[in-house]
């Protein structure tokens, strides 16, 4: 089975406390520290273990700048056998549909059973797996927490729904499915993985490449832009227990009591 | 604005989902004096239901659901090219409105939490990103449509009931819909766990800053001095240190507790609309930032490593 896994480099949310910039036009990039987006792991982690059950390859695709390179090789220390680099400076500021749109120029290219997205990323937004999916006509499952690769036609797909029950569906094959966490467990990856692959070459594919018109894309092809940042307001927010860790304990422990929040 | 706007209703059991007058007021945010539809695939019951709230309901007669990719087909064959579609921002919306967008050849934008009105044909949106520490604007072209994912709860339902709408079948317009290469085969109920947490009264809940699975021993002996049960936020259920039963979610378990304390959850909207009644909610993080603080009642800055602890013992000797 040919397997293509569309991966993002995000700053990593659990590593960072996010802040708005000076003048609100985007979070605050010195510093952050960056990683692939979580859900993206689960992906190819699961393309491993069916190519690793049935045989084929597993590629892993990027639209980003050439930082995006290291979570590429990431993922192909993880295992997957090719890494794809799409960079242009007319991708930048692409919308969703532009990077479904980019990224499924990419998939024509090649000859691909499924393709995997990860069913969030940082801007929890969601979108690009169902879009790139209606633009190829494949059919596509989101939210995906089991898969079942019986035959090269059709597989069954398992969808995580509210209540933590599970969706059964059979999908034809080629298909895109936006993976869940918790699918699998993601394998370690050491820094010897790292280095084994550390020169692999890349191939980077810019829209001339692809076949993109310059102004479909980016800025210049999105209908949706952010246009300013800031920080949430909901509610009037916790009151903070502040002082000695002592008081701080005699007074939680009074309010728990006085809540029922101790039997 | 002549565009019209349409909000896909969902249902269960022949009853319509709290969503559904959400979705009314939100179009009602878009453009005071649209003209609303309601779309509802199924059950007649929840087309008399949705009529009371919406002036005009469109009913498509199929049992297609939970086919997303039928009951797109069938919403493309019956929407104009320009509609402005309210999906609700739940695990079928995710599944159906990034590809209907694309099939209308119009502007998505997913998870809405707030809507500010239409400046020179943009429509101004309310997201948030980075797990709910950053909220943004979005400012979304809506010229040649838009399908906007609305977020379950963020918008106060209009309970009035005074629309007094009519029903218009549309079945005939909505083509065929069989399902071609998505077949939907069943519900794998959820396993019960060895504790049902929806009906505890005390939630020692423990989330991603615990770091390691054997520190759950600390949240073990804090739950065991307050008299409470353990649950978690979905990291823990993903790294498989707790059983699935005792996540609390929107892709877990609704609970309803009297206290419920976050020890190391960050408090995204998934994990927060699983919990109800409005329980006294005690958060602790080590980040000052985190969302939870914005919905607790009250917090703690800390490293729950350290503090959990700390607290237990205080409990046992205070108790």
């Amino acid at each position: 089975m040919e397997i293509l896994v569309c991966v993002k480099r995000v700053p990593d949310t659990s590593e960072n406390e996010i802040e708005i910039n000076k003048d609100g036009t985007d979070i605050e990039r010195d510093d952050l520290v960056y990683s692939v987006n979580e859900w993206d792991n689960y992906a190819v982690e699961e393309a491993i273990q069916i190519r690793d059950k049935v045989g084929g390859s597993v590629t892993v695709v990027t639209v980003g700048d050439d930082e995006s390179e290291e979570v590429l090789r990431r993922e192909m220390a993880m295992g997957a056998d090719k890494g794809i680099l799409l960079s242009d400076d007319a991708f930048n500021g692409s919308d969703g549909r532009g990077i479904a749109a980019i990224l499924k120029a990419e998939v024509e290219k090649g000859n691909y059973d499924v393709i995997f997205t990860g069913a969030l990323a940082d801007d929890g937004a969601g979108q690009v797996g169902g879009m790139l999916a209606a633009m190829l006509d494949y059919p596509y499952a989101s939210l995906v927490n089991k898969i079942d690769a019986t035959d090269d036609k059709k597989i069954n797909v398992g969808r995580e729904i509210e209540g933590g029950n599970q969706e059964m569906n059979e999908i034809a094959l080629p298909c895109v499915l936006s993976i869940q966490t918790g699918i699998n467990e993601p394998r370690y990856v050491g820094i010897r993985g790292i280095r084994k692959v550390a020169s692999v070459e890349i191939p980077t594919h810019g829209a001339g490449d692809l076949g993109i018109a310059a102004d479909s894309v980016g800025e210049a092809g999105a209908k949706v832009k952010c246009t300013d940042y800031f920080v949430p307001e909901m509610g009037e927010g916790a009151e903070m227990l502040e002082g000695s860790t002592d008081e701080i304990l005699e007074e939680l422990v009074k309010r728990l009591k006085e809540k029922g929040g101790i039997k | 604005m002549a565009q019209q706007i349409f909000a896909y209703i969902a249902h269960k059991d022949g009853k319509a989902d709290d969503t559904a007058l959400e979705l009314e007021v939100a179009a009602r945010k878009i453009d005071a004096d649209a003209s609303v539809t309601a779309i509802v695939v199924g059950s007649d019951a929840v087309c008399d239901e949705v009529a009371a709230s919406y002036k005009e309901v469109w009913k498509i007669r199929s049992d297609a659901y939970p086919n997303a990719e039928v009951i797109r087909k069938a919403l493309v064959s019956i929407l104009p090219a320009d509609a402005i579609v309210l999906v609700p921002h739940d695990t079928f919306g995710m599944d159906l409105a990034p590809g209907l967008s694309i099939k209308l050849d119009s502007a998505f934008v997913a998870d809405v939490v707030g809507l500010e009105g239409i400046e020179d044909g943009n429509l101004k949106i309310v997201r948030q990103e980075y797990s709910g520490m950053a909220s943004t604007h979005v400012s979304c072209d809506i010229s040649g449509g838009a399908v906007i994912n609305i977020r379950p709860g963020a918008f106060q339902p209009d309970e009035s009931k005074g629309a007094g709408g009519s029903v218009v079948d549309k079945t005939g317009d909505a083509g065929d819909l069989s399902e071609t290469t998505r077949r939907f085969l069943e519900v794998v109920e959820a396993e019960a766990g060895d504790v049902d947490i929806t009906k505890s009264e005390i939630l020692v809940s423990v989330g991603r800053g615990i770091e390691d699975q054997d520190n759950l021993e600390i949240i073990n002996e804090l739950a065991e001095a307050v008299g409470g049960d353990v649950s978690c936020s979905r990291p823990i259920v993903d790294a498989k240190w707790l059983e699935k039963a005792r996540q609390v979610g929107t892709s877990g378990q609704t609970v309803k507790p009297k206290v419920y304390l976050a020890l190391g959850i960050s408090g995204s909207f998934q994990h927060m609309g699983g919990i109800k009644g409005a329980p006294y909610i005690v958060a602790v993080n080590k980040n000052a930032k985190a969302p939870i603080f914005q919905m607790a009642d009250l917090g703690v800055v800390a490293d729950i490593l350290e503090f959990v602890p700390e607290l237990a013992e205080k409990v046992n000797e205070m108790k």
